[in-house]
């Protein structure tokens, strides 16, 4: 396999090569049956990737080596174990720079080894992909799913989106590639999914046919020149900051900061098209009682939506698909009419209810209620989720 | 590409400061005979350092920038340290990124160059201190000699962590007294050269900067023999005049003390590399 079998029509795997628009919304879709670990294998033969970086961490490990096999099949460019997830993403790093479409997989205690990479994903400007399927990070060894992870992530400037299930993870980390190497977004994007509820589960999912894939990544678009020696240099500097302490140096850093979260802001109007909004709303969307919720929690949240209808009461669900950038008018928007809010959350420290009360602070009346919440890998029965509601509602009653 | 990226856009010469004109014009880009005994004359691809005046490492990184094979297809990949502090003035692709992370870096670089440019030959140098090549980079720069990485990986050793003000590395040899070690360091100076063989590279050398000549001849080895045959290693004793009490015209004369010293010559090369070398000398590359 080389580089040099691409043409204009197909990529160098063979695969006819078609708009992210014709993938994602055009093309006709079979069903299958398959985990969230399958599905991304599914979803990465048909993105052109140039190279993909692994290391083995449970619940993600075969989501690495599936990757692992599209190298071996000829679908993706270059593909190696790094030594540990620190070294991973700085590879990651390093092909990303050189002007590969890069993606890799972690989890949990590995997202917090390779934690110092992940601002500087940022601040380089690389569009790299990574697949987190979340798992908890406490002490004694903890191998099951809990999101706490993503709290440590929040503030990296890299963007990052959250997949109910198999389907919407193969959707979103396809549009994942095509938002994050946009010229005016240009930053790295974190595609979460809740470990093993989505990575092992095996649920039906609507594919399109695998001989059409994404055109490739083209690196002489991106705003910062790839580190390849073929366009003129981009950091050379005369008097390099690191070095100064003075206004223009502070400047410099501070103006930095800013743009790379403003190029993850950009990104909104595309992840609306390719997600078909930030968030997505199901329900009474008139109810008082309004659930707000990202992946699998969401769908837990759904459950309780069902029965509350059967019990005559009113509710709606705000299932949130970017966390970063934080859908802020959409919340709004969707609590309009709330008079409670709830959010349940797969992990001990509520950040995403810390998100959504930070979001409504001074500008709705509901009451948050940050519940129910469940660590260390226990399951959110609808029944937990009912008792928060039923008991908060008799007692605003 | 060709040197001709490297060039200035006609229409902004006039408002070019002149040595950023110099490196243009006068920098040894190309051609067969580049090489040290440029330096005399022009200039190299590198503009003015801020290191500390006199210091060895600014004098050794201009030996290495003048003996690249071909600088215009050259991506250098530094880390943390003094060496953080000149990478921004070298006129080609660099890079830093973390400290210690630079031989991970340039491992997913020169894979990613190799799938893209598959006709052409792009050399991967990392130049690095001893703190991050040593103690806090150890893992990364032993798994790409692991992983045969076709790297060349130059260790800067000055024996100390001299950008963050004197504390102990690995490095520092065993007595010595320097912050964090205020009663000596209690272990001996670490072999990464002896490591670097150990770990499987295609060629090792430990030497001071101590003569052009030497440094200039092993950097081409060393990139030669990685663009075929695997990783190569380069320790290379830079002193840090500033930590050990020398004055700015010392770090020559402790450089040749310690060619009899700590940095007693050692090379290492593989006998695939050595054929391969006879080759390159046959071919006149070398």
């Amino acid at each position: 396999m080389s580089i040099k079998n691409m043409t204009k029509e197909k990529n160098w795997s063979g695969q006819t090569m078609v708009s992210a628009d014709h993938l994602l919304f055009e093309a006709p879709r079979e069903k299958h049956f398959m985990t969230g670990s399958e599905v991304l294998k599914e979803a990465m033969k048909r993105c052109t990737v140039d190279a993909s970086v692994s290391y083995p961490i449970t619940p993600q490990s075969e989501a690495a080596h599936l990757i692992g096999e599209l190298w071996a099949e000829g679908y993706v460019g270059t593909y190696f174990r790094g030594e540990n997830e620190f070294g991973v993403m700085s590879s990651v790093a390093g092909c990303a720079m050189a002007g590969a479409r890069t993606v890799t997989t972690t989890s949990g205690p590995g997202t917090l080894r390779a934690m110092e990479n992940f601002p500087m994903w940022s601040g380089t400007r690389i569009p790299c992909q990574l697949v987190l399927m979340a798992r908890g990070i406490n002490s004694p060894l903890t191998i099951q799913p809990d999101n706490l992870e993503v709290s440590f992530l929040l503030e990296t400037g890299c963007m990052i989106w959250y997949a109910e299930n198999v389907q919407e993870l193969f959707d979103m980390s396809i549009a994942a590639f095509i938002v994050a190497e946009m010229p005016d977004v240009h930053v790295p994007i974190i595609t979460a999914v809740d470990g093993f509820f989505v990575s092992h589960t095996r649920e039906s999912v609507m594919l399109p046919a695998d001989d059409i894939a994404l055109f490739p990544y083209n690196p002489y678009k991106a705003p910062l020149p790839p580190i390849d020696s073929e366009m003129p240099p981009g950091r050379f500097l005369r008097d390099p900051f690191v070095m100064k302490s003075n206004y223009i140096s502070y400047a410099t850093h501070a103006s930095w900061q800013w743009e790379v979260r403003s190029a993850a802001d950009r990104s909104r109007p595309y992840a609306k098209h390719f997600l078909k909004g930030l968030v997505h709303v199901t329900g009474d969307l008139d109810a008082e009682i309004v659930f707000v919720a990202c992946g699998t929690a969401s769908h837990q949240a759904k459950e309780a939506n069902r029965e509350l209808t059967k019990m005559g009461i009113k509710s709606k669900v705000v299932k949130l698909r970017t966390i970063r950038p934080f859908p802020h008018a959409e919340l709004l928007e969707e609590t309009k009419s709330a008079k409670y809010i709830f959010v349940p959350e797969f992990n001990i420290v509520g950040w995403l209810d810390k998100e959504v009360t930070q979001t409504l602070y001074g500008k709705s009346e509901a009451k948050i209620i940050g519940r129910p919440r469940v660590a260390g890998g226990m399951s959110m029965p609808v029944e937990a989720i009912l008792k928060e509601v039923l008991e908060n509602v008799k007692k605003g009653a | 590409m060709s040197v001709d990226i490297y060039k200035i856009n006609p229409e902004f010469r006039d408002i070019m400061p002149k040595e950023i004109l110099d490196l243009e014009d006068n920098a040894t880009w190309e051609g067969e005979k580049r090489g040290i005994n440029d330096l005399t004359d022009k200039k190299e691809i590198l503009e003015e350092h801020s290191l500390c005046a006199g210091c060895p490492e600014a004098a050794a990184l201009r030996y290495i920038l003048a003996s690249l094979p071909t600088p215009s297809e050259t991506v250098i990949v530094n880390s943390t340290g003094c060496t953080s502090l000149m990478f921004p003035h070298i006129a080609l692709h660099t890079v830093h990124s973390l400290f210690g992370n630079q031989n991970a870096v340039a491992s997913g670089i020169k894979r990613v160059l190799d799938w893209r440019f598959p006709d052409k030959t792009k050399d991967v140098v990392v130049l690095a201190g001893d703190g991050a090549t040593i103690d806090i980079g150890l893992d990364y720069t032993l798994q790409s000699f692991f992983r045969q990485e076709k790297i060349t990986t130059i260790c800067f050793d000055n024996e100390v962590y001299a950008n963050t003000g004197g504390q102990e590395s690995g490095s520092t040899p065993k007595g010595q007294v320097f912050k964090m070690a205020p009663k000596g360091k209690v272990f001996d100076k670490v072999p990464m050269w002896e490591l670097a063989v150990t770990s499987g590279v295609q060629y090792s050398v430990k030497l001071t900067a101590s003569a052009p000549k030497s440094v200039a001849k092993v950097v081409r080895e060393a990139i030669l023999i990685a663009r075929e045959l695997g990783p190569t290693y380069i320790h290379l004793y830079t002193p840090c005049i500033l930590e050990i009490g020398l004055d700015a015209n010392e770090g020559l004369w402790e450089m040749k003390e310690q060619d009899k010293d700590r940095f007693v010559s050692f090379k290492y090369v593989s006998p695939e590399a050595e054929e391969y070398l006879k080759n390159c000398k046959k071919e006149g590359i070398l």
